[in-house]
Parts: structure tokens; C-alpha cells; sequence
């Protein structure tokens, strides 16, 4: 940390700054909790008010709740999401470990490729995604979602944590070597640990893709029994009516789960960002 | 138990050739060190003993089994990295006993074996810490209980003293000096710090360009240095190294002449000088002249003595303390 005295005006103005980006980012999340809590009417009369003793209305949560079934959506979202960034995860490491400790013939080519994942979208080869699923019987299954997003997350994990772990001492790897460590046991009991911060990272930015994604589900898994969350919410919005109570409730509801995912990770976070700018 | 004996070692990455044959022998019980400037191959080397790179050709024998084909841990070695690398999440016991564990020794003899290693290095106080909270000198040590722990046939140091202040170095250097002494154990240590090297030595291997110049005792090298490489680069402040024909001898190249074998006078003597810099530490005064005959020279008196920038001074090499080299920069005998 650094001592040097700033002045109350130049902090000043810096809090300010913050406080203003702080408002802009948490309004349409305040928003829209704040008005799953009203009542139809009060939604579209007053929806910037908070809500009062009159307005005040559960009515949203607890259609959300009888209607459908809610709770196996977000049964189906936590699967999808924890199983595809577990494997995003494992895979992308191991193929980061191979990229940054092997040297072999392709090296950097083969880098490049696994790298150009993160600026093609997954969606161009929908049609083929699709026609691939129907040909191996897996649409309507969770499986094809998991596919689908391990292979959406892989790119950029291979390509931040190859980063992290040409950062791993080499020495170390070496040293394990002598102690008569196997390569899957240097990989997971001395490099992955190392990388944890960078794995956080990486989880974050895979996760919240996957979890508010709504194409894929409604292509791969649009049936009852594999619905996700916000697939699911998408049934209270209709082409003439649409229950506001209800999609709000179950936005905000689909909020949480991402909210202690992220709570879990972000301290891991915040030293992955950091790590290699400041040390 | 613990001889090693390299044949015609060869090393390349792509096309360049780091080492180029390499022939070694080192006896049970030997403490060798490879020095040489960086990017001599001298780490590259040890590498290639220790199994962590495979050579491009060429045959590396343990106590007299060919160990090419042997992974690192198979080899009966231990080694020791400059950077320390100790496992960061296992606690200073465990960091000792992994090794053992791996072998499969029973819990009881990898705790006695760690037990003994860690008196030897008084490590007992940190045996539950992990190495973050540990400081450099006690971090080497560590790594050093960590190789000792393995009773290898084999020690390897890369240049563990170059992470370490200069006080910690010479405790360590006592310390590594008394391990070899106690434990009669065969060493291999690489470093480029001449100092490290003629203190510890028993024999001194000087490599340049992947090439071993000179292999020798540490007074050897000092007092017969084979070629010219060797001459500057062992011995501190360097060896002067004086063109042959400003002195008028013929068939020889270059005169090699140390500085602490050149006596100053203000009267007399060879070589008229001017003194362009001087040195003051107590034990030695070094000086730098610039001589109308022989060129820059460095001139090593022991002792404290008043000489001042401008000074002229007359400097008289030792004849007999002199190194002929010849043509090929190899000495003339």
C-alpha cells in the first residue's frame, strides 16, 4: 500500500466516480427486486418507487413458485453450469499444462488454434450443433447443454491459464520430478493449487455466460424436464400478455445462485486480476 | 557409492549446440563444481545428470550403470535450485519427506530420517511451518535438509547460494562445506561465482561454450592455468593479460602475470606507469595503472599503502610467477 498522502479533493473525486459507476451497475438489479415486490398495478404506475405497505405484493414469487417447476429449472441451470465449468476447467488446464510445459513440434500453432475460440462464436455452428445432437440422440438432455458449454468455456481458459502456469517456477515442476512425482501428480498437487487465483477467474467469466444463456437451451433443450432458469422464465412472457410479476420474481430469483457462486470466487478473483500486474 | 562418469555428452536445442562433448569423471565422495560464465551450459549439464533434460548423445553413468533411460527420481539423486522450490502448500516436514513418501518408505523411517537431516541443519524450531513463513537462508536450508533427507548417491546444487545476501552466503557456504565433510557424500555444484568455487572445491571444472577448458584443484587452476580462459577467470581482481609483443618476447601470444605478483616502486623498476584508479579495502589496496610499456595493468598490494590518482610508480612483475600462452591461447610449458 502506498503512503502517500492524496489529497481530499483528488480522493474525493474518485469515490464520486465510483459511487456514480457503483449506481448505474446495481439500478437495473435494484429495480428489478424491488419491483418483483409490487403489485401489477404499482409496477407500471410507479416503478421507480419502492414498494409500500399497499403495493407490496408477493403475488410473483409465489406464481413463480406454483407454476411450472421451478425448482427442477434451477436444478437443471446449477447442473449445467457447475458440470460445464468443472470441465471446462479440467480440460482447460490440462491442455494449458501441456501447451506451457511441453515443448513438441505445433506448439504455438496449436495454441493459437485452441485460442480462436474466443473470437468465433459458438453460436455460428448452431445449425451443425443442432444437426450433430439430433445424429447422436442427445437433444433434450442436459448432456448436450454440458457439451456445448465446456467447448464455449475451453478457449479461454486454455489460453489465461497457459499464461499462469508458464508463471509456475520451473524449477519447482523439476523438483517434483526428482522427488519422484508423476506428471498428473506435479499437474494437481503442484500446479493447480498454484493457479487456483487464475481458475477463479476463469470460472467467473465461464459462468456467467453459461447461466444466463438462453439460445442454447431453447434450441438444444427447450422440453419440460430440461428446461434451465432462464428458458424457464421466458413462459411468463407472452406475444400479448406478458406476467411481469412473475418474470421479475423469477429474475430475481436466478439471481442468487450466480450471487454465491460469485461470492465464493471472488476473493480468488481479485488476486488472479492483480497477479503479475502488482508483485 | 556415488561415482559419475560422463562420455562425450551433447546437448542442442534446434540448432544451437549447448554442450559439445562433454567427458567427466568424478570419484565417490568428490565435491566437483562446474563454473563458467552464464550460458557456458554448466546448468544444462547438471540438468542432464539429474535426468530433467535428455541429452542429444552421449552416455551418463551412476556408480557404473548407464542412467540415460532412467527417470529423475530412479537416478539416486538429490538436487538443490537456486530458487529454493519448495512446495509452497506442504509444511517444512513434509516438504523433507515427500521423496521417501514417494518411494514408499514406512511413515516411521521417513519421520526418523527427517528427524536426523533437520538436527543436522538445526530446521527443528520451523518442522510444522510452511515455507512462506520461512526466510531465504532458512528456505535453502530446507531445500537442502530436502536432498539430504533422500541419502542420495548423487548431491546436485544449482547455484543455491545466488538467492542469498552475502552474509547468508558464507554461513551457507560453512554449512554446505561441513555437510560434505560429514556426510562424505559425492557433490555436484554449479555456480558462477568463483569465490564459492575455490572454497568448496575438491576439483574445479571451468567450462566455456559448452566445452570444459581446464578440470583441476582449486590450486591448480591458480597456479596452472591451462589456456587463457582459465588464467582470467579464476583469481580475483583478473589476471593481467599482456600482449607478447609489446614486450618484446617472441613465440608467445600473451603474458599472464596476477596482480598481487607485481611490486610497486616509486623509484624503480620495469614498467613506468601512471596510477589512473585506486581501490582501498583494508587487507588489500588494488591499483589501477596505465604502464607506457605493458598497457592497463592491476597491481593487488596487501596491506594499506598511500597512493594517490597521477602518482607515477614503477611496476616489476615477478618472473617467475609469469604465464607464457602461445598462438592457440593455450600455455607454453
Amino acid at each position: 500500500m502506498s503512503k502517500a498522502r492524496i489529497s481530499p479533493l483528488r480522493s474525493g473525486f474518485v469515490h464520486l466516480a465510483l459511487a456514480g459507476y457503483t449506481v448505474i451497475a446495481l439500478f437495473p438489479v435494484v429495480l428489478t427486486i424491488m419491483n418483483s415486490l409490487k403489485d401489477k398495478n404499482a409496477i407500471f404506475r410507479t416503478p421507480l418507487a419502492l414498494p409500500t405497505a399497499e403495493t407490496f405484493s408477493l403475488i410473483g414469487y409465489t406464481t413463480v413458485l406454483k407454476q411450472g417447476d421451478f425448482i427442477s429449472y434451477f436444478q437443471n441451470s446449477l447442473i449445467v453450469t457447475v458440470v460445464s465449468i468443472f470441465f471446462a476447467l479440467l480440460f482447460g488446464a490440462m491442455a494449458a499444462f501441456a501447451l506451457s510445459e511441453y515443448r513438441f513440434r505445433g506448439n504455438a500453432l496449436l495454441g493459437l488454434y485452441l485460442a480462436i475460440g474466443i473470437m468465433i462464436p459458438i453460436r455460428l455452428g448452431t445449425v451443425a450443433i443442432l444437426q450433430g445432437m439430433v445424429a447422436a440422440g442427445l437433444v433434450n438432455t442436459l448432456t448436450a447443454l454440458i457439451l456445448v458449454y465446456t467447448a464455449q468455456g475451453l478457449p479461454l481458459a486454455i489460453f489465461i491459464l497457459s499464461e499462469f502456469m508458464r508463471s509456475v517456477s520451473d524449477d519447482l515442476k523439476n523438483a517434483g520430478r526428482i522427488d519422484g512425482l508423476s506428471e498428473y501428480a506435479i499437474f494437481f498437487r503442484l500446479v493447480l493449487p498454484l493457479v487456483r487465483p487464475a481458475m477463479a477467474t476463469v470460472a467467473v467469466f465461464t459462468m456467467i455466460p453459461i447461466w444466463n444463456d438462453l439460445w442454447f437451451p431453447l434450441i438444444l433443450a427447450p422440453g419440460e424436464a430440461t428446461k434451465t432458469v432462464t428458458l424457464g422464465s421466458q413462459v411468463f412472457i407472452g406475444q400479448f400478455v406478458t406476467n411481469w410479476n412473475a418474470v421479475l420474481a423469477a429474475l430475481s430469483l436466478a439471481i442468487f445462485p450466480v450471487l454465491i457462486l460469485y461470492v465464493i470466487f471472488s476473493r480468488q478473483l481479485i488476486r488472479g486480476i492483480t497477479a503479475g500486474a502488482v508483485k | 557409492m556415488g561415482s559419475l562418469n560422463l562420455k562425450s555428452i551433447r546437448k542442442a536445442f534446434g540448432n544451437h549446440e549447448v554442450l559439445k562433448g562433454i567427458d567427466l569423471e568424478v570419484k565417490d565422495g568428490e565435491f566437483v563444481i562446474f563454473v563458467g560464465p552464464s550460458g557456458c551450459g554448466k546448468s544444462t549439464l547438471l540438468r542432464v545428470i539429474a535426468g530433467l533434460e535428455d541429452a542429444t548423445s552421449g552416455s551418463v553413468q551412476i556408480d557404473g550403470q548407464e542412467v540415460v533411460n532412467t527417470p529423475p527420481a530412479k537416478r539416486g539423486i538429490a538436487m538443490v535450485f537456486q530458487s529454493y522450490a519448495l512446495y509452497p502448500h506442504l509444511t517444512v516436514k513434509d516438504n523433507m519427506g515427500l521423496g521417501l513418501k514417494q518411494m514408499g518408505a514406512p511413515k516411521a523411517e521417513v519421520d526418523a530420517k527427517v528427524a536426523k537431516a533437520s538436527g543436522m541443519l538445526s530446521l527443528e524450531p520451523y518442522l510444522a511451518r510452511r515455507p512462506a513463513e520461512l526466510s531465504g537462508g532458512q528456505r535453502q536450508r530446507v531445500a537442502i535438509g530436502r536432498a539430504i533427507v533422500r541419502e542420495p548417491k548423487l548431491f546436485l546444487f544449482d547455484e543455491p547460494l545466488s538467492n542469498l545476501d552475502a552474509a547468508l552466503r558464507v554461513n551457507t557456504r560453512l554449512e554446505i562445506a561441513r555437510l560434505h565433510r560429514s556426510l562424505k557424500a559425492t557433490m555436484i555444484y554449479v555456480t558462477h561465482d568463483q569465490v564459492e568455487a575455490m572454497t568448496l572445491a575438491d576439483k574445479i571444472v571451468v567450462l566455456n561454450a559448452g566445452q570444459i577448458e581446464q578440470i583441476g584443484s582449486p590450486m591448480e587452476l591458480y597456479n596452472k592455468p591451462a589456456n587463457t580462459f582459465v588464467a582470467g577467470f579464476i583469481g580475483s581482481p583478473q589476471m593481467n593479460l599482456i600482449e607478447a609483443g609489446r614486450l618484446g618476447e617472441g613465440q608467445v601470444k600473451t603474458i599472464g602475470i596476477r596482480p598481487e605478483h607485481i611490486k610497486l616502486s616509486r623509484d624503480n623498476g620495469d614498467w613506468k606507469s601512471k596510477v589512473i584508479h585506486v581501490e582501498h579495502l583494508g587487507a588489500d589496496t588494488i591499483l589501477y595503472l596505465e604502464t607506457e610499456i605493458a598497457g592497463l595493468l592491476t597491481v593487488r598490494l596487501f596491506g594499506e599503502h598511500r597512493y594517490d590518482v597521477d602518482d607515477i610508480v614503477y611496476a616489476s612483475p615477478d618472473k617467475a610467477a609469469m604465464h607464457r600462452f602461445g598462438a592457440d591461447d593455450r600455455v607454453l610449458r
